[in-house]
């Protein structure tokens, strides 16, 4: 590859009867989602100004990071795909090291080591650069190969989601490995892995899951799923959490308390409300409507993102656009699951909603990825 | 078979994704689906449920308590007040480990351990989400390390709260009595809701006997509280009613005049109107400072007071019982008089003893020698001569002076408004064939009839007793609440202790007369400079013994072996407005020790000027 192949090239010649690409696809923005990611990020704020309680400089750092997020978008939608495609293994076996490094010179608390704090760097989570570059690697690798994998790649590819996957595991943070190896598994799936495949795969997990239980699973990992089951046991304990936001959630009803009028919230019952459990919040103000509307939103931005996927030029940005968009879909899920009582509580935030810069970045660097995808050139396929 | 195609179709491989991306779209509706069933099961299907735990939450009843009755004197004078304090109180439910939470508060200011005890006391018996205190009182600093240390203590609070102050410290302990923390045992006794946000309970003195009247009507809020358990707003809320306001009869410069007079003495003052029965003043010495008990007395001032020689907390109005001595003469001579055993004329020959027909024990007069040949009733009462009443006691016997003496309230409650009294002793022979277990001496009524040997007597009975002479027979209920603030007040109870002949009062009150302003009246000391007339009776009461165990040094064994000093009054006789009784302990002469302080008393009651309203219901501003 030339160095020519990473930058793109606007249309040129003389005499072409199109007329010169509009500004937004010269600037790359793919403008419904563009306009999509707006309104949520609008609503995200609208609710973490009632969730922190009308604190102006919660609003205001939260503002910034949404800026940089949506800058760090914009800068990485400027990339051709290729480029990706490129840096993908180099990205991942980078990765790789840090999460090593992670294990042996990681900080944290509770027991768990997630962050690394090197030098003249902000301290950050590798585990957080995986759920990018994971499926980049799986999509660089499978791209390469005949399509559906045969079962040689689908085990260089489960080596590929599998090493970063344990090493996460083993900080321990269950919730993010479970997430980056779904991120690679998507990747596989959109492959065209066979579904005797992936059927066998999910009986194989069903049954192992009593000995993970019984060896693999740490004592608060097994305490989360127990207080799923039963918050009313530990009802000031483990329990509260989720006792106080279904209760949250449910005092809401159909049109909620209104906007800055939640009880639960506002007088502190509820635990981590402008962060992991801030949909509870929106559910408590805003009610069913609430919910339903910000869910439709989701879906919105997930739809562009398909139909983007369908409209990719190649085989590596099909895969990586479905399971960034997939992946996508699975946080909104795991969080307003894990909030309402459906999930364990696996410390996911709800995207751009929660308050955070960290995840949020990563979300917008893979919307500024399927930006990318959606203005590439569009080339003539072969 | 795409294994054997070397370069898959990109065709085939875009219409597999396409498949593959429609599945999962499939599945993120189904998910989504799932997501939205489960909101919609929150709040629409348990909606009810869930609403009911938020305000469960949130909003927490609490009680108000209401504001303590203030204590007026007659004159208008605040005697309890209630002042603005500080209690540092705690939610139980809401503070976790208790243990962990008290070593951490105990890192910042000094909690006594008692409270600490009592604190975790009333948290056992509490009821659900109510405030305990633990410490009552907290100074200015107290209150800012609170503070500053808020956040690490959760479910504490520092709640701003009426306490109760006494204004005249020592002056009315033994009247007002004082509050304190509600006891266990006490806890059961009491409406559990009307007390449910009450710390305190009345434990002696009028505020216990009023204590319904003075406590009022408990209030609601309906109070938003955080996670935390600290209060931010109230909601709505049903004003608690504050007691009453009571008015005593008592008169606040009288009973501090009273109180001065006995000075370091241990003894009792007790005046009565003898219009009506209202007490004047009513002291009992050492008294102490009511103040230490509001909100819990620490151990140590607890153990001074108890362990005290002198009894400070003990209330010698009601509870000390003395012979009465000599006081009782006048009553003795009203009974002869009455039962016509002897006349004004009758004379008694006093050689300074009595001997009893087939006895030949000698009963002597206390004063050497005797007082002459020829003694009548009013000069007994006089120079208060023994033999005279040796000779009208044997002539009575003793169950016709029980008869007698017992229509002025001798031997038995006097019905005052505080918790407890005692009964006294007026002995009879049924009583000691019961009690005793044996016959009556004849020798024993000789005792009686000078106001010793079985016959005991509270100072408050005295003044009774005293009282009812003063008022020609009404033997009044004495009462120290004069009113209740808005009420009219009840008129004053008395039983009429009927004379064959009204003319015999006149008889006894020159007898007590003379003692004060007779020429060998007993009390002429304290008639210089008097500008009204007093009628009187000194006494002088033999300290039986000393209780067992009792470990004073040799000195004061002797001093507390001298007899008591007693006298009784009233004045002015052209129509009696104060009657009185005075008990010294170990004050040896009631002439020398007792009567100077019943002068001092009726000196400032009757030189009072008086507003022209005084005497009922409007007499107090506010």
């Amino acid at each position: 590859m030339s160095h020519g192949d990473f930058v793109r090239q606007l249309p040129t010649g003389a005499g072409n009867l199109r007329t010169s690409p509009p500004l937004l696809q010269r600037l790359h923005i793919d403008l419904p989602l563009f306009v999509l990611l707006l309104a949520l990020t609008a609503t995200g704020l609208l609710v973490l100004f009632s969730a922190s309680d009308r604190n102006w400089s919660a609003l205001a750092r939260q503002g910034t990071y949404f800026a940089l997020a949506y800058a760090a978008m914009l800068v990485v939608s400027q990339l051709d795909v290729r480029f990706f495609r490129g840096v993908a293994p180099y990205a991942y076996a980078g990765g790789v090291l840090l999460l090593i490094a992670v294990l042996f010179f990681g900080t944290g608390a509770k027991g768990a080591q997630r962050w690394l704090a090197i030098p003249g760097l902000p301290r950050f989570q590798p585990a957080e650069i995986l759920k990018l570059v994971m499926p980049m690697t799986v999509a660089w690798y499978l791209a390469r190969r005949v399509l559906p994998p045969v079962p040689g790649d689908v085990l260089a590819a489960l080596a590929i989601v599998g090493v970063p996957t344990l090493l996460i595991a083993r900080q321990p943070d269950l919730g993010t490995a479970l997430l980056v190896a779904a991120s690679g598994l998507l990747v596989l799936f959109f492959a065209g892995l066979r579904w005797w495949y992936i059927l066998t795969a999910m009986l194989l997990v069903v049954a192992g899951s009593f000995p993970a239980w019984n060896f693999l699973l740490h004592d608060y990992q097994k305490q989360r799923i127990l207080t799923l089951l039963d918050p009313e046991s530990d009802k000031l304990g483990a329990g509260w959490n989720i006792i106080q936001s279904k209760t949250a959630i449910g005092s809401g009803g159909w049109e909620g308390k209104g906007w800055l009028a939640g009880t639960q919230s506002h007088l502190d019952f509820l635990p981590e409300s402008h962060t992991d459990f801030i949909i509870a919040v929106l559910a408590e103000e805003f009610g069913l409507v609430g919910v339903a509307l910000l869910l439709g939103l989701y879906l919105l931005i997930i739809a562009r993102c398909i139909v983007i996927c369908l409209n990719a030029q190649d085989t590596f940005a099909r895969l990586l656009g479905g399971s960034i968009t997939v992946t996508f879909f699975i946080y909104v899920f795991v969080n307003m699951g894990m909030v309402s009582g459906l999930l364990p509580v696996v410390g996911v935030p709800l995207p751009l909603v929660s308050q955070g810069g960290t995840a949020l970045t990563t979300l917008m660097v893979g919307f500024g990825i399927l930006m990318s995808i959606s203005t590439e050139d569009k080339k003539i396929t072969r | 078979m795409t294994e054997r195609i070397p370069f898959p179709s990109h065709r085939d491989e875009r219409e597999q994704f396409k498949a593959r991306l429609t599945a999962a779209a499939l599945f993120i509706i189904v998910l989504s689906l799932v997501l939205l069933l489960r909101y919609f099961s929150l709040q629409v299907l348990q909606y009810e449920d869930y609403r009911t735990q938020s305000e469960r939450n949130r909003v927490h009843l609490q009680p108000v308590p209401p504001s303590r009755g203030l204590i007026y004197d007659r004159g208008g004078v605040l005697l309890a007040d209630n002042r603005p304090s500080s209690t540092l109180v705690a939610i139980s439910e809401r503070v976790g480990d208790i243990d962990a939470a008290l070593a951490e508060l105990q890192k910042l200011i000094d909690i006594e351990p008692e409270d600490v005890e009592k604190f975790r006391q009333q948290v056992r018996n509490q009821r659900p989400f109510e405030l305990v205190p633990l410490k009552f009182r907290l100074t200015e600093e107290e209150i800012a390390i609170l503070a500053v240390n808020r956040y690490r203590l959760a479910g504490f609070e520092v709640k701003a709260e009426l306490a109760r102050y006494y204004t005249q410290g020592p002056y009315f302990a033994h009247v007002l009595g004082y509050v304190g923390r509600i006891s266990e045992s006490e806890q059961a006794g009491l409406d559990a809701v009307n007390y449910s946000g009450t710390h305190v309970v009345g434990k002696t003195g009028i505020e216990k006997f009023y204590e319904d009247t003075l406590h009022g009507r408990v209030g609601y809020e309906n109070v938003e509280t955080n996670a935390r358990g600290r209060v931010l707003r109230a909601l709505d809320r049903t004003d608690p009613q504050r007691g009453r306001d009571l008015i005593l009869s008592i008169d606040a410069d009288t009973q501090r005049v009273a109180y001065q007079a006995l000075g370091d003495q241990r003894g009792a003052v007790v005046a009565i109107d003898p219009n009506n029965g209202d007490v004047i003043a009513f002291v009992s010495t050492p008294g102490f400072d009511p103040n230490l008990f509001v909100g819990g007395i620490s151990g140590k001032d607890y153990r001074a007071l108890n362990d005290s020689p002198d009894l400070p907390l003990y209330n010698r109005a009601t509870m000390g019982q003395y012979p009465p001595g000599s006081t009782v003469k006048p009553l003795m001579g009203l009974a002869g008089l009455e039962y016509e055993l002897v006349t004004p004329f009758t004379v008694v020959a006093d050689p300074g003893w009595y001997r009893l027909p087939n006895d030949r024990r000698h009963y002597r007069d206390w004063k050497r020698g005797g007082h002459g040949r020829s003694i009548d009733l009013h000069a007994a009462i006089e120079q208060s001569c023994d033999i005279y009443f040796y000779t009208l006691a044997y002539k009575l016997g003793v169950d016709r002076i029980h008869a007698f003496n017992s229509q002025f309230g001798l031997g038995r409650a006097s019905g005052i408004d505080l918790p407890i009294e005692r009964a006294g002793l007026l002995p009879s022979q049924a009583w000691k064939r019961e009690r005793r277990r044996e016959p009556w001496y004849p020798g024993e009524t000789l005792s009686v009839g000078i106001g010793q040997g079985y016959l005991l007597a509270t100072p408050l009975q005295l003044a009774v007793a005293t009282a009812a002479i003063a008022s020609r027979g009404k033997l009044f209920r004495p009462r120290i609440l004069k009113s209740i603030s808005q009420e009219i007040p009840e008129p004053p109870q008395f039983e009429q202790v009927e004379l064959n002949n009204p003319a015999n009062w006149d008889e006894i009150w020159r007898g007590m007369e003379a003692v004060v302003h007779g020429p060998k009246g007993t009390a002429k000391g304290i008639s210089r400079d008097v500008s009204y007339r007093i009628a009187g009776k000194t006494g002088t009461a033999q300290v039986i013994g000393i209780a067992q165990g009792e470990n004073y040094d040799a000195s004061s064994i002797a001093e507390r072996h001298r007899d008591h000093a007693l006298f009784i009054a009233f004045a002015p006789v052209e129509r009696p407005r104060i009657a009185l009784a005075v008990v010294v302990e170990n004050g040896e002469h009631g002439s020398s020790t007792a009567a100077p302080v019943a002068r001092r008393v009726m000196d400032t009651y009757l030189q009072k000027k008086w507003p022209v309203s005084a005497g009922e219901g409007e007499l107090v501003a506010w």
